[in-house]
């Protein structure tokens, strides 16, 4: 296993389309071991896709099992992601191992519907809500060249749903 | 030797005030950190952090033709310019009421009490000139807690102002 180097906005390969996985062999398995550990390296990381780190497949790993209290699956390879469905929406404030030093508020879908395979290339479905639907989002735009900067709202006039007292 | 200033501007809100003054600095070799620009009440207002070898002298004669072109107030502090070391807020508190004196100073200090540390903030007055509205929105560090903050405001709104109304959020970055 290896931490692998982290590609830095403005690093223009951030921008590169991830092609599909076709083999799902030993190969597959080690880059997957090299980003999951490259991932929790990171400060707080809960998720990576294989981009970041230069490699162009459709490699995502996601781990939102450190929040307590939410829904959702615990770690998770997600080979060839393809989210089919899209509900609601939420703004919420991001930041990427890929974008050093800058956060940023993103408009994304509340509730999501996922198909991806596994490590071994069985097919899975997958429905997701919130923070673990958020991060999906975030890692499946690395898939298509995409950074949380190129959705950015303002910091100022968004909506925030908060706990409203008295 | 290169160093930082804060510039501070201000002026009767007119179309190109940021591409002149930008120009000028360009052209004089300086470069340029983070900046916040706004309009306030008509009047067009920068905070920006203008980087160079130029003395405090020769920056202000660089500008000084725009500034007299544009009508503008012009002001330069010497500063420490930290880049790359973004704090990142823990809560963000949005305030809105009917307006009236005291509300920044008493929400503030009682959130400065209770440890809130402001990184942001803003505010407008909306509404008519007959019933105006105030409104703020804050984001800082809650140095003692979030919970800490959550029991000023809620002792604020039941002693002092119960017409306020007052929304605490903690803000979750999500690093991916």
């Amino acid at each position: 296993m290896a931490i692998l180097n982290i590609l830095t906005y403005p690093d223009v390969r951030l921008k590169n389309i991830a092609a599909p996985v076709t083999e799902f062999d030993d190969r597959l398995r080690i880059i997957i071991a090299d980003l999951e550990e490259t991932m929790r390296a990171g400060h707080g990381s809960v998720g990576i896709a294989a981009p970041q780190v230069g490699i162009f497949e459709q490699i995502v790993i996601i781990d939102v099992s450190a929040k307590p209290k939410i829904k959702q699956h615990g770690r998770l390879v997600l080979i060839n992601p393809e989210i089919t469905k899209w509900e609601g929406f939420k703004v919420g404030r991001e930041g990427c191992m890929s974008v050093p030093d800058y956060t940023g508020n993103v408009i994304r879908a509340h509730s999501i519907q996922l198909v991806a395979q596994d490590e071994y290339g069985e097919q899975h479905e997958y429905e997701m809500d919130d923070y673990e639907a958020r991060v999906v989002q975030h890692e499946v735009d690395h898939l298509d060249g995409m950074l949380f900067i190129d959705r950015l709202v303002s910091r100022r006039h968004d909506l925030f749903k908060r706990k409203v007292y008295k | 030797m290169s160093h930082w200033f804060m510039l501070t501007l201000v002026g009767k809100d007119q179309q190109g005030i940021v591409a002149q003054v930008t120009t000028a600095l360009y052209e004089g070799k300086c470069n340029l950190g983070e900046a916040s620009m706004l309009r306030l009440g008509g009047n067009f207002t920068m905070m920006l952090m203008v980087n160079c070898t130029l003395s405090i002298e020769a920056l202000e004669q660089l500008l000084q033709p725009v500034i007299t072109k544009l009508q503008l107030h012009l002001h330069l502090t010497p500063i420490e310019g930290q880049l790359h070391h973004h704090i990142e807020p823990e809560v963000r508190i949005s305030v809105h009421g009917a307006d009236r004196a005291g509300i920044v100073a008493q929400v503030t200090s009682v959130l400065a009490e209770a440890g809130l540390n402001i990184l942001d903030l803003e505010s407008d007055v909306g509404g008519s000139a007959k019933e105006p509205f105030y409104i703020m929105h804050i984001e800082g560090i809650a140095t003692l807690g979030i919970k800490v903050l959550e029991d000023a405001l809620q002792q604020l709104l039941t002693t002092q102002q119960p017409d306020l109304k007052v929304q605490l959020e903690p803000i979750e970055i999500l690093v991916m």
